[in-house]
């Protein structure tokens, strides 16, 4: 392990929000150019998915590949994931400025393939049994790699999600560290009015098996708190409560940002609202 | 045949540390009882779960390792068929999806039990394979074959228990190659999976009465062996193909669109299961009979 740095002993808050202002500003220009985003999932996971990258998921010193793993099980919110990868040089420029045209290779959904895109999703309810099948794997070869994966309240509601829940703690998977995206929104409305008796989701989860720990899911320094202080004896679930849209303030909690992409009025009054409420 | 794929999967896993068995609640038969004891890391039981059973199983191949998804053919495919086509063959895994007891073997437990239709619904998702081998033997091979291929995903189809052996002298088993079980001049029968043995006595009463009769396995339903098929079409006078599936997409409707691409002169014949539930009960051979598929009814018109 010489040659792997642990992940971060101590989380710095500031460059992190600068970070996350940052991918949001690419996600607003990038949506000038191609109307094929889902902006309020991808800002409502920005936080969970910055701390993975840049504070929990290990890098080895020679530039090899982490020994840990992030799945994008709503893969819906992925363009957070390009941008990111953009950043860390695991995408380039020209890849992002090609998203969804006919001479890009990236689209709305995480492709298996695509450079740094380790699993294919866009379907709910996949990903967090993907993610058993290989912390099983990585816990067989006594690799130490951790799975990270990323998860919607929507989602919970397939049958798929929970007999995967199940297997992670039967299991015996600790090196499941899950983020669910609590936005508690789904195409047609708020997750808790549909089904109003699933919340609180941390109940069910210990229930299970799980450690279950509830944040601000816009807090990178409370995310990645949770994480780096887990018990590490069963898999864990950090429920990020989240604002659908977050930093844009007509956008946050309207389903339309669900698909919508800005007109170049909206996109200007957003860019304004960005830089001035996340300073 | 459970049997035997039970006594290949411990071989392989003997010697590949990165086989593994994902079962959905299924009774560990044979030697697979003894691959649970003996790798019981490798050995995975989901219970009912049969959605989670196919998304291991592509996690564990995202990673490298090979692993077999195993129980009763209609839970293995059907309750899970979007993992199916999304986790395993849209990202083209090679995980081995093993459906057991396909066909009406579970002639007795009704149509939820009946897997009529999986050859046509698994061959229309791209990078799957499909195989289904006519006996213990070729099951041995086709086994093996799917734990070292490196390709993508397979369908592997197979009887329960009780096939004879109808490969003894065969030629050997080439996957996406018709097999030639025997070779005659008049007429061939173009066969797969467990009804094979009811096509054997099929071409022993032919023989009976004086016509000469290729026996083929066509064990490789996807990619199908067209050119195979083309030359048995333009080689034998007569073609019959008899199988354990529904008339759409199985072996006798892909047999019979090749015919027309190869403006095949031959008389061609078509043994299916029916495009409908059979609400009968009783012997696998019953059913089948209950489908139009049994020697006599198979004799009669094509005789």
């Amino acid at each position: 392990m010489s040659s792997m740095t642990r992940h971060a002993e101590q989380f710095d808050a500031k460059a992190a929000r600068a970070r996350c202002r940052r991918y949001r500003r690419r996600i607003l220009d990038i949506s000038q150019k191609v109307p094929a985003l889902h902006i309020g999932g991808a800002f409502s996971c920005t936080e969970m998915v910055d701390v993975i990258y840049n504070a929990l998921m290990r890098r080895r010193a020679n530039g090899a590949p982490s020994p840990d793993t992030i799945v994008m099980s709503k893969g819906h919110g992925c363009i957070i994931q390009y941008v990111i990868l953009e950043h860390l040089g695991v995408l380039n420029r020209a890849d992002l400025d090609a998203y969804c045209t006919p001479t890009g290779r990236l689209g709305v959904h995480p492709d298996y393939g695509n450079p740094g895109i380790e699993a294919s999703t866009g379907a709910l309810g996949h990903g967090l049994a993907m993610a058993v099948g290989m912390a099983l794997a990585e816990r067989g070869r006594g690799t130490g790699g951790i799975v990270y994966v990323v998860l919607s309240d929507g989602e919970l509601q397939e049958g798929s999600t929970w007999e995967a829940v199940l297997m992670a703690s039967s299991l015996g998977l600790s090196n499941i560290v899950a983020f669910l995206d609590n936005n508690d929104f789904q195409s047609l409305g708020r997750t808790s009015r549909t089904h109003p008796t699933f919340y609180p989701v941390s109940d069910k989860l210990r229930a299970f098996g799980w450690e279950a720990v509830e944040v601000d899911g816009h807090d990178g320094a409370a995310l990645f708190s949770a994480v780096a202080h887990r018990e590490a004896s069963c898999p864990l679930m950090v429920v990020g409560r989240t604002t659908k849209g977050k930093g844009v303030s007509y956008m946050e909690n309207e389903p339309i940002w669900h698909y919508r992409s800005p007109s170049p009025e909206e996109y200007r009054r957003a860019v304004v609202e960005l830089e001035a409420t996340l300073q | 045949m459970r049997n035997t794929f039970a006594e290949a999967l411990y071989r392989e896993a003997t010697a590949n540390p990165d086989i593994y068995v994902v079962v959905a609640d299924i009774s560990p038969a044979g030697n697979m009882a003894r691959f649970a004891t003996e790798f019981p890391g490798r050995f995975i039981n989901v219970g009912v779960a049969e959605q989670s059973m196919i998304g291991i199983c592509a996690g564990l191949a995202l990673k490298g390792c090979r692993p077999f998804a195993y129980t009763i053919a209609t839970f293995a495919l059907y309750r899970p068929f979007e993992m199916v086509r999304d986790d395993l063959c849209y990202q083209n895994l090679p995980v081995t999806v093993v459906g057991m007891g396909a066909g009406v073997i579970y002639s007795t437990l009704g149509g939820t039990h009946h897997a009529q239709e999986d050859i046509a619904i698994a061959g229309a998702v791209p990078n799957m394979q499909i195989i289904a081998p006519c006996d213990p033997a070729e099951c041995m091979e086709a086994t093996r074959w799917c734990a070292r291929q490196n390709v993508g995903p397979v369908y592997l189809r197979i009887g329960k228990a009780g096939e004879p052996v109808l490969t003894g002298t065969a030629e050997p088993w080439v996957f996406g190659k018709l097999r030639y079980l025997r070779r005659g001049r008049d007429v061939c029968i173009l066969t797969h999976g467990c009804i094979a043995k009811l096509a054997a006595e099929v071409a022993d009463r032919l023989e009976a009465r004086g016509r000469s009769v290729s026996l083929v396995s066509a064990h490789t339903l996807k990619p199908l062996d067209r050119e195979g098929i083309a030359e048995a079409l333009r080689h034998h006078p007569s073609v019959i193909v008899i199988e354990e599936h529904a008339p759409l997409g199985g072996l006798a409707a892909q047999t019979k669109e090749i015919a027309w691409d190869v403006q095949a002169g031959c008389r061609l014949d078509a043994f299916t299961l029916q495009d409908r539930f059979i609400h009968n009960y009783g012997s696998w051979e019953d059913l089948l009979d209950a489908h139009g598929l049994s020697v006599e009814q198979i004799l009669a018109r094509v005789a």
